[in-house]
């Protein structure tokens, strides 16, 4: 029944009863024993990064692309200070993960120990929950709580503290099913009453609109089906923030495009112009809302999100709904088409008409060149070369991530891979690897910047060993182009430091680690560098030299409210200021 | 049935804000907070009150079940409604926090503090803070020639006006364990 071993067996055997397949890693003075029994075993597959940071990435790239948590394994004192900022990622974006640390042994906490920092502690702000594990007859059960509170609710990271001598010592193995029952059972079903109070005001709404967000993903692929099911049956439109894209398809035909910050002219002026809004598993970030007061002042708000603490933080719901994104949306089918399944078609015939004479404004319009290779040309063309295949993309942060999410489509969730809330800078590449370990067979690409690039560069090191085939599409425009446009349009024009000097040889530093390179600078050239890049097998860093002053649009300056947005063909200089002939 | 016909201040289960939430009204509210008693647990509440930005203006933590291992920390804290109610949302979203019942709006709460107040001097002034002692209740535990200790049990205003009156008098040091709070009734 109950087995008795040490802890670093019980460590490998719980990751094994939870199903782990793969773990990211980076082996040190105080997990040594974990190292040791993960080297007598087959079961589970390690991967070796080249620095912590990548490893949790790895993690999250792995958990976002395949639903799954992802497991993390690094030493105490920096290996888990390195961890911080994807732990910090994995919050605000809430991905699963179980990352176990080492610790120094118990007897020397406290001390100032070689390798020693207060893991729980840095971490406690960083996690959704942590432990430190002081017995080695309750880590078994301790790591099953982990995967539990990792993956239910609002999904999120925690992180287990393992001293070593609890590594070394010998405890009783609890399984899964023999686990301590955690009382950590958040909320799953909405409130009836409700879901009917939505599904009235969806039979009277004039100009109704569906935003979604990440938590329909989290959800799980059930959550997306039913919320194109809703959008079919309706026919309201729809747009979705940064982490939401996928869930409804990039081709159907009431998206709207994404909203936000660099969100589409038509998502934009739907969401401010609405008389219903139906939020589902969004937050309404400070990048979505703009100017609060002045955000969409005239609908009713719907609600639906599994964590009651975003319920009413920022904008106030006048429906709130807590409960699993696929839980309410079948719950609200189901009532909606009990009492009819009508809308008011006449109406919202019209809104439709307002909605289609936003579009013809064709907000990502661009001015095209023959000479330079502009970054929207160049994901259009990685659109149109890549489009039907089974792929999933990644990004870094920035301009090229704003690009990304406007001129890319997707038409399944769990293909985008971006880190929306922290916008951490070197998510992209470790990400990428985390997504083509879990895919071997797919096609895996990295829309980067070569700014964010550079962050966790090593980790092509880690994409060589494993024979990951990611392919490294770097926007390259020797700036830090978002930073670049700021300071144009809210700095006067001094660049304070967001360029560039000796870059490196791209090329060759992809030969360096063993993997291709190629280069390429004309328009005219880039299918062919694309092709190329797609028909290699292995990795690939595609470095594509890009006008270097392009500036994102649209784009609502901060403190502006939804109707204010700046379009590319405006003039820029001085319009946040105030030329209000410059604002749309 | 409005999903919106919920009791006012019904908040310690919901993350329903029915209040306008463009008043700034600042509002002072006493939390109870039942947590598991885990290595860490009050840097975790104190830590997201710091992290968060809020404001704590009173804060007392116990075992009070100690074969369930189970703290109850008490919380004086204050905001604008709708912070109140995110205060409440992101305490029940802590994995070791059971519950958080809000006594404020739960019905009209006890409420008492313990208080130590060291007064010294001599003559007249030792003569009148005995008497106002008395007056508050409050009793002598420690005594010398030139001081007194006191110890006294009350709401936190009680507590606030014994010690202005002491001041005057010769206080020396005071020491307040912050409120420790019922609701009424069964």
């Amino acid at each position: 029944m109950t087995k008795q071993m040490t802890g670093a067996k019980m460590v490998v055997q719980a990751l094994k009863d939870q199903g782990v397949e793969v773990v990211f890693g980076y082996p040190g003075g105080a997990v040594l024993p974990i190292y040791d029994e993960i080297f007598q075993q087959n079961g589970i597959r390690h991967i070796l990064v080249r620095h912590e940071q990548g490893a949790v990435h790895m993690a999250e790239g792995y958990a976002r692309s395949t639903g799954k948590p992802g497991v993390v394994i690094v030493t105490s004192g920096p290996g888990a200070t390195n961890a911080v900022t994807g732990l910090t990622d994995a919050l605000m974006d809430s991905i699963p993960l179980v990352v176990l640390s080492g610790q120094v042994p118990t007897f020397l906490i406290g001390t100032d120990a070689f390798q020693e920092a207060d893991t729980v502690g840095i971490t406690r702000a960083c996690t959704k929950h942590n432990w430190l594990v002081k017995e080695t007859d309750r880590l078994a059960d301790t790591i099953h709580q982990g995967f539990h509170v990792a993956t239910h609710g609002r999904p999120g990271p925690v992180l287990i503290d393992i001293p070593k001598d609890v590594q070394f010592a010998t405890g009783t193995y609890v399984p899964p099913a023999k686990a301590k029952i955690s009382h950590y059972q958040p909320r799953v079903a909405g409130d009836r009453a409700a879901i009917e109070k939505l599904a009235e005001l969806m039979e009277t709404a004039e100009r109704p609109i569906f935003y979604t967000g990440g938590g329909v993903i989290n959800s799980g692929p059930e959550a997306s089906r039913l919320l194109r099911e809703l959008v079919e049956a309706t026919d309201f439109p729809i747009t979705s923030t940064l982490m939401g894209l996928g869930a409804y398809p990039g081709s159907g035909k009431n998206w709207l495009g994404m909203l936000g910050m660099h969100g589409l002219y038509e998502a934009n002026l739907a969401m401010h112009g609405c008389d219903l809004m139906i939020a589902v598993g969004a937050r309404f970030d400070d990048r979505i809302t703009g100017r609060i007061p002045d955000f969409s002042p005239h609908s009713k708000k719907a609600h639906i999100d599994i964590d009651p603490s975003s319920i009413g933080k920022v904008i106030h719901a006048d429906i709130p709904i807590v409960g699993d994104v696929g839980n309410v949306l079948r719950e609200l089918l189901e009532i909606w088409k009990a009492r009819g399944a009508r809308t008011n078609k006449a109406q919202v015939e019209r809104w439709w008409g307002k909605i289609d004479a936003w579009k013809k404004v064709d907000c990502l319009a661009y001015r095209g060149s023959e000479s330079t290779i502009k970054p929207q040309y160049a994901l259009e063309r990685l659109e149109a070369l890549t489009k039907g295949r089974d792929r999933y993309v990644t990004t870094e942060v920035g301009q090229h991530q704003m690009w990304a999410a406007q001129f890319l489509h997707f038409d399944e969730p769990n293909r985008w891979m971006t880190s929306g809330g922290l916008g951490t800078m070197g998510y992209g590449l470790p990400a990428s690897v985390g997504v083509q370990i879990a895919h071997p067979d797919s096609l895996v690409i990295n829309v980067a910047g070569e700014a964010s690039w550079l962050m966790n560069m090593q980790e092509m090191g880690t994409a060589v060993q494993f024979r990951a085939p990611v392919k490294q599409f770097i926007l390259n425009n020797e700036r830090l182009g978002m930073v670049r446009q700021w300071q144009q349009l809210l700095h006067g024009e001094r660049y304070s430091h967001s360029w560039s000097e000796s870059l490196p040889d791209f090329v060759k530093l992809a030969e360096a680690f063993g993997a291709k390179g190629i280069k390429v600078d004309r328009p005219g050239d880039l299918d062919e560098a694309i092709r190329a890049m797609l028909e290699y097998d292995g990795p690939v860093i595609l470095d594509v030299l890009v006008e270097k002053h392009e500036n994102c649009f649209p784009m609502i300056p901060s403190g502006k409210p939804h109707n204010e947005m700046l379009l590319g063909s405006a003039a820029t200089e001085g319009a946040i200021t105030g030329a209000g002939g410059a604002l749309v | 049935m409005s999903a919106l016909n919920i009791k006012k201040g019904a908040t310690s289960h919901s993350a329903y804000e029915l209040r306008d939430p463009h008043a700034v009204v600042i509002e002072t509210h006493t939390l109870a907070v039942l947590v598991d008693n885990e290595s860490g647990v009050l840097a975790r509440v104190i830590g997201l009150f710091a992290g968060r930005g809020y404001n704590i203006e009173s804060l007392t933590v116990a075992e009070v079940d100690h074969e369930g291992h189970r703290s109850r920390i008490t919380v004086v804290t204050s905001g604008t409604p709708q912070v109140i109610v995110q205060i409440k949302a992101q305490l029940e979203r802590l994995v070791p926090v059971h519950e958080v019942h809000d006594l404020t709006v739960e019905g009209r709460a006890v409420q008492r503090e313990l208080a130590l107040f060291k007064v010294t001097g001599t003559g007249e002034h030792r003569v009148e803070a005995l008497r106002l002692a008395d007056i508050f209740r409050a009793s002598v535990v420690d005594s010398t020639l030139e001081s007194f200790v006191f110890e006294i049990t009350g709401t936190a205003e009680k507590i606030d006006a014994f010690a202005d009156l002491m001041r005057p008098l010769g206080l020396a040091e005071m020491a307040r364990t912050g409120v420790a709070a019922l609701s009424r009734g069964a």
